[in-house]
């Protein structure tokens, strides 16, 4: 599928109010609000600590229009699967669940119910949005955050041996029906993976980039351009699994060098040489040499 | 009715049969693994139409009933320990989203040193988290508060911890009535929340509260265990008239005119018992004080039933290290200022980690007590030091 030109219409309805708690240009936002949009009003949310505690407003108010259950840290997953089951045995299958947590919450703290809930296939999908570090308490190290980036809590330099963990491909790894990335630059292919992903049956899970302009201290306007080099420079490869084994690229940019995403944010990276540069280049082209092979042996069948 | 031999984990199981619980999510650990099995054979069966979530954590136990509860299902489960320790930060969020939650815990000493053997520190330290704690006696008793849990866990959206003694009870086979599903219904009508979760009428739930309102919430919290007090002690009058049993917040065994009255929680009462009747019967003036509930703490109840007493002596299974016995500190605490409160109150420390209490060893306290000993610091019961 040609990412750039998917035909994907973008539903009218909004399931988020103006007056939101997110700060200025906050991908967060905009990534809650297509998924919703692809989800459609007939959903709950299942909502871990995080950045969009704060965004969804605070009580009594809300800016999000379907049912929403704030919860503990790390606990997306886990609230994810007593919904379904409260829901299944009042009869209300139609009712979908969807749980949201942000990187900190998914890659870090929720790890274990994440894996869980993947590992009984629990009808639900789990969005992780993903913005390099744990965003709402002011930009501390995750192990989702790229090496070479400065956190408030790095204390090694350069590289330090650091990688940023492969979310996708560890869900991947429990056989769910789908796992996949996406952007918040690519709103058309992020959609068409919520409306794919919500049809299915079982454990699904979309990991969409959602830089932060305030904690990447970034203009506000260059959310979406920051995302989009994400994509371009392989640091983010948008493809799909389903089931764990069938490979899609959904996207195949003209590749762009990995430095085109470090340099714009040079008051968040280290120092890194060039040698350090090269090192995180071979690791991003390591990756997307493994996802084509995988790709080309699902188009060449079993 | 029926009536079968079981053990307490089965017990508890059959209580949440009989409660109709809709969702149970569960982690093993001993001595509690038992009901989560029975449980999970219940809904294998047939027998419990519930949702059974195998969990891969404790937190996440509490993290999915909390979810489950708010979308309208009445849940249920049990844990015990290091268990319930990891649960401990999910245990203040299910109190404070004022979730109708009924927990069995099996009593177990905390590690370190590793054990897996009997005391109630693990439920004393969850005291603050907003839960009602009872303590079971036997295993009907347990049974029997974990229906009338619910029962007062919905009128007053608290959750309910029912707690019984690890080994003594969770191990101890005891005929237990298993009553008919409908006389239970008759007592404990279909769960209604208030609020739940539901795309027809969209609500957020929980959301970031500042302090102009947090304190106010908290406030309601104690208004609804204030209020428990009179909706437990209901729900046990209720319950037996239906079905024979009740048990009141506390119950004062022979202390009419006892001069020194036992206090105490747990598998412990039993024994109690047994002493307490041997003493009387050679003359002596000597009661009991059955606590069921620390929380509500039952204060005017302990003030009345220790009223005549000359001296108090309370057996902690536990130890709040660096200042005695939880209950001991309760009861201290409940006397203070009352017309009750002239007389020595006296702690002592016994049975952690699964060592027995036994006969012998009450026989001590009650000796120790009459010699006059310090009031200010807990004795430790047949300590090899």
């Amino acid at each position: 599928m040609d990412t750039e030109n998917v035909r994907v219409v973008i539903p009218e309805p909004e399931f988020l109010s103006s007056g939101m708690y997110s700060c200025p240009g906050c991908m967060a936002a905009l990534a809650m609000r297509h998924v919703l949009k692809g989800m459609g009003p007939n959903t709950i949310i299942a909502l871990t600590t995080g950045c969009w505690a704060v965004i969804d407003g605070p009580f009594p108010y809300t800016s999000v229009k379907v049912p929403l259950l704030h919860g503990a840290f790390g606990t997306a997953a886990s609230m994810a699967r007593g919904l379904r089951a409260s829901l299944d045995i009042q009869g209300k299958e139609d009712v979908q669940v969807l749980a949201w947590g942000g990187d900190g919450a998914t890659f870090d703290i929720g790890m274990t119910a994440l894996s869980a809930a993947a590992a009984y296939n629990e009808n639900v999908l789990y969005v992780c949005y993903d913005n390099e570090a744990y965003m709402n308490t002011g930009g501390q190290q995750s192990t989702a955050t790229l090496p070479g980036m400065k956190t408030t809590t790095t204390t090694e330099s350069g590289l330090a041996g650091i990688r940023k963990k492969n979310i996708v491909e560890i869900m991947a790894a429990h056989g769910i029906p789908y796992a996949a990335t996406a952007s918040v630059a690519y709103p058309h292919d992020l959609l068409h993976k919520v409306q794919v992903a919500r049809a299915l049956k079982g454990f699904k899970f979309i990991h969409v980039h959602s830089p932060c302009p305030t904690g990447w201290r970034i203009p506000p306007d260059q959310g979406v351009h920051m995302a989009q080099l994400a994509v371009k420079t392989r640091l983010h490869p948008l493809y799909h699994v389903l089931d764990g084994h069938r490979y899609f690229m959904d996207f195949d940019p003209e590749p762009a060098p990995v430095r085109e995403y470090y340099d714009p944010q040079n008051s968040r990276m280290l120092r890194l040489t060039e040698e350090d540069m090269a090192a995180v280049q071979a690791g991003v082209d390591r990756r997307w040499q493994t996802l084509s092979v995988r790709c080309q042996q699902t188009q060449a069948g079993p | 009715m029926e009536r079968i031999i079981m053990n307490g984990n089965s017990a508890a199981a059959w209580g949440a049969v009989l409660s109709r619980v809709q969702v149970t999510a569960a982690y093993p650990i001993s001595p509690q693994t038992g009901i989560v099995e029975a449980l999970a054979e219940h809904v294998a069966s047939g027998r419990l139409k519930a949702k059974f979530i195998m969990s891969e954590s404790e937190h996440s136990v509490m993290a999915s009933l909390i979810a489950a509860s708010e979308a309208g299902a009445r849940v249920f489960t049990a844990t015990s320990s290091q268990g319930l320790a990891l649960m401990h930060e999910l245990l203040h969020w299910a109190a404070g989203a004022r979730l109708p939650i009924v927990m069995v815990n099996v009593n177990r000493a905390m590690s370190a040193p590793w054990t897996m053997y009997c005391d109630q520190s693990d439920i004393v330290a969850q005291r603050d988290t907003g839960w009602l704690h009872v303590y079971c006696e036997q295993n009907q008793e347990t049974l029997d508060a974990i229906i009338q849990g619910f029962k007062v866990a919905e009128q007053v959206m608290l959750p309910v911890m029912v707690n019984m003694d690890g080994f003594y009870n969770s191990y101890t086979t005891e005929p237990i009535d298993i009553y008919d599903l409908e006389r239970v219904d008759g007592y404990l009508p279909p769960y209604k929340p208030p609020v739940k979760l539901d795309p027809e009428e969209p609500h957020t739930l929980h959301g970031g509260t500042g302090p102009h309102l947090f304190m106010e919430m908290r406030y309601q919290n104690w208004e609804a265990m204030e209020h428990s007090l009179a909706v437990a002690q209901d729900a046990d009058e209720e319950f037996g008239r239906l079905f024979g049993r009740r048990y009141g917040l506390t119950e004062a065994y022979r202390c009419e005119d006892a001069e020194l009255v036992l206090v105490s929680a747990g598998s412990l009462v039993g024994t109690l018992r047994e002493v307490i009747d041997d003493h009387r019967a050679l003359g002596e003036k000597i009661g009991l004080l059955k606590i069921r509930y620390l929380r509500p703490f039952p204060a005017k109840e302990v003030r009345q039933a220790l009223a005549s007493a000359r001296q108090v002596a309370v057996i902690d299974r536990n130890v709040s290290v660096g200042m005695g016995g939880v209950f001991w500190q309760e009861v201290r605490s409940a006397l203070y200022g009352s017309e009750s409160g002239d007389k020595p109150v006296l702690g002592f420390i016994a049975g952690l980690g699964g060592r027995d209490v036994t006969p012998k060893a009450i026989d001590q306290v009650i000796r120790l007590a009459r010699s006059n000993p310090p009031q200010d610091v807990p004795i430790w019961v047949e300590l090899k030091v």
